[in-house]
C-alpha cells in the first residue's frame, strides 16, 4: 500500500486525509482522557453523589413523652388529632398527578380544591407559600382538624382516595390539671430550625421538618429523653420516587415519660396564693412612695427539705403554655416577649434576682460564729450604728438592748450585724486591707451556695452575686471610665455616687460591709437559692441541688431511671450553731417578726421556722421576702415591689402550709384534708401499654383549700412592723445600693462603659430568641 | 451471513470461480472484506443491545411490560442493518452511483414529509415519521448518507474522468447547494444535532475532494458566522439554548436543564474502573438518566462497566474510524475517497458529540451513538455506511 495510488491522485488529498485521521485520533483521545478523569480521578465523589441520589429516608416521628406530676397526673401530654395527609409519591404516579383525588378530598374536608393543591406542592424558589417544605417522601398533612366522620369517609372509601391517609396524630398539650399552670417550669416547644436539622441529619435521631424541640423549662432540659427516637426507613428509590427495595428500617421509639416532684395540687395553690398575695399587695398603700404597691412580679418555691425536690414552683406573671402548640401566633409572641409584657416567660424562681434583705441574716450569723464570736453575745442592739460621719439606723430606730445572735435573728436587729460586719472589716485591715483577709462574711455566703447556680434541672438558672472584694475590683475596672466621666463632686445624687465610685469603687468600704451584713448593697439572690439554704438549715446542713425531675420512665413502664437527689455542699456550720439558728428561726415564727402570721399554728405538732425580709431597691418599692421551713418542706416567697416580708407574702405562705398539712385557721389538723403531710415517696405507675395510673383531679384545688378570708385576720395589727428595712428607717444609703440593676446589666454585656449611675433598667429579651433572659427584680 | 456470501456477485474484479473457493480465494470476498470494521461494528451492536436492555428492562412505561422489548428490537434493527450492509456491498458503491440522484431525492422527500402532519415530535425535535407497528423513521439519518453520496458524485465526476486534478469552483458550489437544501429543512425541524453533523460531513467531503483551501476556510468562517447569527437571531428554540446554557454551567439548574448533564455525569463517574456490573447500576436501575437507551446509552456502559467498558466502546469505535481512514486513503478513485472520508467525518463527529455530552464536554443534542444507541433509522444508516466502506475497500486493487 503506497500513499500515491496508481490513479496519480494528488498529494493534496492525501495530506488532507492524514489531517482528518489525526483529528479523529485526537477526538477519541479527548474522550478517553475525559473518561479517565471522571471515572478514575473523581470516581469516588460521583459514587457518593449517586448513592445520595437513590437512597431516600422516610422518618416516622416519635411520640413525645409525657411530663407527669409526682402522682402521675399529666402536666404535659399529647392530644390525638385526626390528621389527613397525602402521599406525594402516590399522587405523582397518577395520570393527572392526583388532581382528581385531591379535588374529591377537598369536597370531603369542605376545603377549596386550590387550597388542597397548594398544600401538597413542593416548595422551591419560584413557588410562593403555602407549599410543602419537607421531604417529598413524607406524607404531607392537609389538615389536622379532621372530624371523625371525615376520617371515616376517607378510610372507608380507600379505593377512591389512593395515597390519602386519615390517621390520628399526637400534638403537644398542657392540660393544666386542677388549673395548675406550671408554665415556666414546663417550658415550651417550638419548631426545629434548619441548623438543627442539618446538625442532626447524620445522627441516629434525625429531625423532621415538622419536629418540635424543647426551648425552655423541662421540655428543654429533658428534651432528649422526652423526644424519643424517630424511626428511619431507608428506601432505594428510582427517579420517580418508586421504591426499588427497602434497605434498612429502624422503628420509631416513643419518648420516655418524665415524672416530676411537682404536686399539681400544691402547684395550683402556690400559683393561686402568689397571685392573690400580689393582688392584695396592690391594694396596700406604700408610705415611702406614697402610692399603692405595684407587686409587678413574684415567685414562690415549695421544696422538700430533705431532698431538694421541688414540689411547687410558681412565677408571676404567667402565661398559657398552650399558646405555643401548633406554632405561636405573632400576636401571642409579642404578648409574651414584648417590652410591655413584663416577660411572663421568665421563671422568676430561678431567674429573678434581687437583694435578699433580712432573710440573708442566717449567713452573717453563721459567719460571725466562724469568725470567733459567740452565739450568746450579748450584742448591743442599739437604735443606730455610726461609722465616721455616717449613721446606719436600726429599723424604726428600735432599741432592743443587749441580745444574743438568736434574738437578733428573731427581731431582725440590723445594728448587731452592722457592728459585727464592721468589726470584721476593720480586722481585715479596713481601708488598707491585709494581704490575706479572712472575709468571713463573704466566704460564708459562698459556702452557703450564693453567687453560684444551685444546679437545678432547669435551663438558664442565674447565679446571683456575692459582692466581695474580687467582684468589687472587677466591677470597678469595667465601669470606672464611665463613672469618672459622669461623676461630679457636689452634683446630683447620681453624680455624687458616680464620683465616689470613680474614686474608690474598687475598694470594699466600711459602708459596703455594713449594708452587705443585712442582705442589702450589691447582694443578689434567686428564690431557689434561698429555698435551698433554708432547706439545708432544716435538714441538718446539706445543700441539695434542687430537682424537678424525679424519674424517667420508659413508655412501656419497664425501665425506671430515678433521678437521685444530689448535694452540692454542706453548710459551714457546726451542729450546735445550726441548732441555735434553727431555734432562733422557730422563735421568728412564734414570737418574732413572723409570729403575727402564724397565729394559731400547731407549733407543737408541726414546728414552723421562718425569716422575713424586706429588701430595698433603689428607685423602686421594697421587695417582700419570706423564707420558711418545717421538718419536711421549705417555702420561699418573694414579691417584687410588694411591701414587707411578712406583710405581703405571709398569708400566702401560711395558706400553702395549711393546704400541705391540712391545718385549718384555728390550728386544727385534719389529715384527710392534708394534701401532702409528708413528701410523695412512691412513683406513679406506667403500665406496659403506656397508660398511666393517676388520681382524679378536682377542677380547681385552690378554691377548695382557700379558707374564706376572715375579716379578723385582715384587721390584725402586726406586732410591730417588719423591722427589716434599713432604708425605711432613714439610714444614709451607701452609694452601692443605688444602681444595682444597671450595673448588673452592663456587667452581663461584657462590662462595657455605661452611663454611670443611670436608672435601673430591665433588659428586653433578644427579639427572635424566645429564650427568657434573666432579669432583675 | 456467510450463507449469503456466495450468492452475490462482486462486480468488476476477480476471475469467475465457483462457490466457497471463490469466496476464500486470494482475491475472494472473505479476504477482501474488512474484518476489523465488521467485527467491531458487530461487537458494538451486541454490546449496545445489552446496554439498551439494562436501561429499559425496568422502564415499564416504555417497554410495554416486556423487559426484552428493546433488546429484541435492537437485535432486529442490527439484523436489518447487516442486511442493508450486504445489499450495499452487493450493489457496490459504484453500482449505487447511478442511483444516487434517486436516493437523494427520496431522502429529501422524506424529510419534507416530516414537516407535514405525518411527522411527529420527540424531545422537542420534529424529526420523526410514525410508521405502523410502533416503528418510527428518522429520515435525517439517511440524509447524512445521501449528502455524502451526492456531493461525492458531483465532486468526483470530472476528477475521476481525468479532466481535472481538483473539483472547480462551479462543482463545489453545486455540491454545496446539494447539501444546503436538506440541511435547511432539517434546521426547520429543528434538529440542531443533525445539522451540526451535516456541516462536519460537508467539511470532511470538501477536504477529501481536494477542493481549494479557500473553500475550506471560507466554509469554516461562514459556519462560525452562521452559528453566531443563529444564536443572535433567536432561531434556536428555548430548549436548545437552555441545553447550551446548561453545558456552560451544569449547576445552573440541577433539577431542570442541567439535570441530564448532571445525572449522566454522576452515572459515569460512579462507575469507577470496572463499574458496578452489568444490570447493577443504581443510576440506571433508578432511571435517573433520561433517554438512557438512546442518546445517553454511553452512561449505562460508564456506570455498569466502568472505565474498562467505556474505553472498550471508544476503542471499538476507534477501530472503525481507523479502518475507514485507511480505506479512504487506500482507494483508487476520488469518489470512493470522498465517500469514505465523509463517513469518517460523520462518525467521528457524532461519536465525539454523543459521548462528549455524556461526559460533560459537549452540549446536549439529540444524536445517537452509532451501533450502540437504540434506534432503527440510526442503526440502518450506520450499517449502510459500513456496507459502503466495505464496498470501497473491495473495489480497490489488492496491493502486495
Amino acid at each position: 500500500m503506497t500513499n500515491i495510488p496508481e490513479t496519480g491522485r494528488s498529494t493534496r488529498v492525501q495530506v488532507r486525509l492524514v489531517v482528518i485521521q489525526v483529528l479523529v485520533i485526537s477526538l477519541l483521545g479527548t474522550l478517553g482522557g475525559r473518561l479517565w478523569y471522571l471515572q478514575i480521578r473523581e470516581g469516588d465523589q460521583y459514587a457518593k453523589e449517586a448513592s445520595g441520589n437513590h437512597v431516600q429516608q422516610v422518618v416516622q416521628p416519635a411520640v413525645r413523652g409525657s411530663i407527669l406530676d409526682a402522682r402521675g397526673v399529666p402536666l404535659a401530654d399529647n392530644e390525638t388529632r385526626l390528621v389527613v395527609s397525602a402521599s406525594r409519591t402516590d399522587l405523582m404516579k397518577m395520570k393527572d398527578d392526583g388532581e382528581a383525588v385531591l379535588t374529591k378530598l377537598a369536597g370531603v374536608l369542605g376545603m377549596k380544591p386550590e387550597d388542597v393543591m397548594t398544600k401538597v406542592r413542593l416548595c422551591n424558589a419560584e413557588t410562593p407559600q403555602p407549599c410543602w417544605n419537607g421531604s417529598p417522601y413524607q406524607p404531607i398533612p392537609i389538615t389536622d382538624e379532621a372530624t371523625p366522620k371525615q376520617a371515616l369517609q376517607i378510610r372507608e372509601r380507600a379505593e377512591d382516595f389512593p395515597g390519602i391517609t386519615a390517621e390520628p396524630q399526637a400534638l403537644r398539650r398542657y392540660p393544666s390539671p386542677g388549673k395548675a399552670n406550671t408554665a415556666q417550669v414546663l417550658g415550651y416547644l417550638s419548631p426545629v430550625t434548619d441548623e438543627e436539622i442539618q446538625q442532626a441529619q447524620d445522627t441516629d435521631s434525625p429531625y423532621l421538618r415538622s419536629d418540635m424541640v424543647g426551648r425552655s423549662g423541662l421540655e428543654r432540659q429533658y428534651d432528649k429523653q422526652l423526644r424519643g427516637k424517630a424511626g428511619v426507613t431507608r428506601y432505594e428509590v428510582d427517579k420517580l420516587g418508586r421504591v426499588l427495595g427497602q434497605a434498612e428500617s429502624d422503628p420509631a421509639e416513643p419518648g420516655a415519660n418524665l415524672v416530676t416532684s411537682i404536686d399539681s395540687r400544691v402547684q395550683r395553690i402556690a400559683e393561686y396564693e402568689l397571685n392573690e398575695a400580689m393582688k392584695e399587695a396592690r391594694k396596700q398603700h406604700d408610705r415611702n412612695t406614697n402610692r399603692n404597691y405595684e407587686a409587678d412580679s413574684g415567685a414562690v418555691v415549695v421544696m422538700e427539705a430533705k431532698t431538694g425536690r421541688v414540689v411547687a414552683m410558681a412565677s408571676n406573671p404567667t402565661y398559657d403554655p398552650n399558646a405555643w402548640v401548633g406554632g405561636i401566633s405573632a400576636k401571642d409572641y409579642a404578648e409574651l416577649t414584648g417590652k410591655k409584657s413584663n416577660y411572663p416567660l421568665l421563671n422568676r424562681a430561678i431567674q429573678g434576682l434581687s437583694a435578699p434583705g433580712s432573710i440573708f441574716k442566717v449567713i452573717p450569723t453563721a459567719a460571725a460564729i466562724k469568725a470567733g464570736y459567740s452565739f450568746e453575745g450579748p450584742y448591743n442592739c442599739s437604735s443606730s450604728y455610726s461609722i465616721g460621719g455616717q449613721v446606719f439606723k436600726n429599723f424604726e430606730s428600735q432599741n432592743h438592748g443587749a441580745i444574743s445572735l438568736g434574738r437578733a435573728l428573731e427581731v431582725s436587729c440590723d445594728t448587731v450585724f452592722y457592728a459585727l460586719s464592721h468589726e470584721e472589716w476593720k480586722r481585715d485591715g479596713g481601708n488598707k486591707p491585709k494581704k490575706n483577709p479572712n472575709d468571713w462574711f463573704y466566704k460564708t455566703a459562698h459556702q452557703f451556695g450564693l453567687g453560684e447556680e444551685t444546679g437545678i434541672d432547669l435551663p438558664n438558672e442565674v447565679t446571683g452575686r456575692v459582692p466581695d472584694r474580687q467582684w468589687k475590683a472587677d466591677y470597678w475596672k469595667a465601669n470606672k471610665d464611665a463613672w469618672c466621666k459622669y461623676g461630679k463632686k457636689g452634683g446630683s445624687y447620681a453624680e455624687q455616687i458616680a464620683y465616689e465610685n470613680c474614686l474608690e469603687g474598687n475598694r470594699l468600704r466600711a459602708g459596703d460591709s455594713v449594708n452587705y451584713s443585712i442582705g442589702q448593697g450589691d447582694t443578689m439572690v434567686t428564690p431557689i437559692q434561698m429555698a435551698t439554704i433554708y432547706a439545708a438549715i432544716s435538714n441538718g446542713g446539706t445543700l441539695y441541688n434542687p430537682t424537678v425531675g424525679k424519674a424517667v420512665i420508659s413508655p412501656d413502664g419497664r425501665t425506671v431511671k430515678e433521678i437521685e437527689p444530689q448535694a452540692h455542699g454542706k453548710l459551714p456550720t457546726s451542729k450546735k450553731t445550726l441548732a441555735q439558728i434553727d431555734e432562733a428561726l422557730e422563735g421568728v415564727a412564734t414570737r418574732g417578726t413572723a409570729a403575727w402570721r402564724f397565729g394559731g399554728w400547731p407549733q407543737d405538732k408541726i414546728p414552723m421556722h421562718a425569716k422575713t425580709g424586706t429588701a430595698e431597691v433603689y428607685g423602686k418599692q421594697t421587695t417582700s421576702w419570706f423564707a420558711t421551713y418545717t421538718e419536711d418542706y421549705s417555702i420561699v416567697m418573694t414579691i417584687s415591689q410588694g411591701g414587707t416580708g411578712s406583710g405581703a407574702s405571709g398569708p400566702a405562705v401560711r395558706n400553702i402550709y395549711n393546704a400541705l398539712y391540712g391545718v385549718s385557721e384555728d390550728g386544727e389538723i385534719d389529715n384527710k384534708k392534708a394534701l401532702l403531710p409528708e413528701p410523695q415517696k412512691t412513683l406513679p405507675k406506667v403500665r406496659t401499654d403506656g397508660t398511666i395510673t393517676s388520681p382524679k383531679i378536682a377542677k380547681d384545688f385552690a378554691k377548695e383549700f382557700r379558707p374564706s378570708p376572715s375579716p379578723d385576720a385582715e384587721a390584725t395589727t402586726p406586732q410591730g412592723d417588719d423591722p427589716a428595712d434599713p432604708q425605711q428607717a432613714g439610714t444614709t444609703p451607701s452609694p452601692e445600693n443605688t444602681n444595682r440593676d444597671t450595673r448588673r446589666g452592663r456587667r452581663r454585656r461584657g462590662g462595657g462603659p455605661g452611663r454611670g449611675g443611670g436608672h435601673p433598667r430591665r433588659r428586653a429579651p433578644r427579639p427572635g430568641a424566645a429564650r427568657p433572659e434573666r432579669t432583675a427584680s | 451471513m456467510t450463507g449469503g456470501v456466495n450468492s452475490f456477485q462482486v462486480s468488476g474484479y476477480g476471475p469467475e470461480r465457483a462457490g466457497w473457493t471463490r469466496v476464500f480465494a486470494r482475491d475472494g470476498l472473505a479476504r477482501r472484506l474488512d474484518w476489523p470494521i465488521l467485527l467491531a461494528a458487530l461487537a458494538l451492536s451486541l454490546l449496545g443491545s445489552l446496554l439498551v436492555y439494562s436501561a429499559t428492562r425496568n422502564r415499564t412505561e416504555l417497554n410495554q411490560g416486556d423487559p426484552y422489548y428493546f433488546l429484541v428490537r435492537h437485535w432486529l434493527n442490527t439484523g436489518i442493518g447487516v442486511a442493508l450492509m450486504i445489499g450495499a456491498i452487493w450493489l457496490g458503491h459504484r453500482g449505487l452511483r447511478t442511483a444516487v440522484p434517486l436516493l437523494y431525492g427520496a431522502s429529501v422527500f422524506l424529510i419534507l414529509l416530516v414537516l407535514t402532519p405525518l411527522g411527529s415530535t420527540i424531545n422537542g425535535a420534529h424529526s420523526w415519521i410514525k410508521l405502523p407497528g410502533g416503528f418510527s423513521l428518522q429520515p435525517s439519518e439517511f440524509v447524512k448518507i445521501t449528502i455524502i453520496l451526492g456531493m461525492a458524485m458531483l465532486l468526483a465526476a470530472r476528477v475521476d474522468a481525468g479532466d481535472k486534478p481538483y473539483p472547480d469552483h462551479r462543482t463545489v458550489l453545486q455540491a454545496l447547494g446539494l447539501a444546503v437544501v436538506p440541511m435547511l429543512i432539517v434546521m426547520l425541524m429543528p434538529d440542531l444535532g443533525s445539522v451540526m453533523v451535516m456541516v462536519v460531513i460537508v467539511l470532511g467531503v470538501l477536504l477529501a475532494s481536494g477542493a481549494s483551501n479557500r473553500w475550506i476556510f471560507g466554509l469554516i468562517g461562514a459556519g462560525a458566522a452562521g452559528a453566531i447569527a443563529v444564536w443572535q437571531l433567536g432561531i434556536l428554540d428555548e430548549y436548545q439554548i437552555n441545553r447550551f446554557a446548561a453545558f456552560a454551567n451544569p449547576e445552573l439548574d440541577p433539577a431542570g436543564v442541567g439535570y441530564n448533564t448532571n445525572q449522566a455525569r454522576i452515572a459515569i463517574g460512579s462507575g469507577g474502573l470496572t463499574g458496578s456490573g452489568l444490570f447493577q447500576g443504581s443510576q440506571t436501575t433508578g432511571q435517573f438518566v433520561p433517554e438512557q437507551q438512546t442518546d445517553f446509552v454511553f452512561t449505562v456502559a460508564g456506570e455498569e462497566l466502568g472505565f474498562v467498558g467505556g474505553a472498550l466502546i471508544i476503542g471499538l469505535l476507534g477501530i472503525i474510524l481507523w479502518r475507514a481512514c485507511r480505506i479512504a486513503r487506500d482507494t483508487t478513485d476520488l469518489y470512493g475517497t470522498i465517500v469514505a472520508a465523509g463517513i469518517v467525518a460523520w462518525f467521528a463527529f457524532q461519536i465525539f458529540e454523543n459521548i462528549g455530552m455524556t461526559l460533560g464536554i459537549m452540549p446536549v443534542t439529540g444524536l445517537p451513538l452509532p451501533f450502540v444507541s437504540y434506534g432503527g433509522s440510526s442503526m440502518f444508516a450506520v450499517w449502510l455506511a459500513i456496507g459502503l466502506l466495505q464496498s470501497i475497500r473491495m473495489q480497490r486493487p489488492m496491493s502486495a
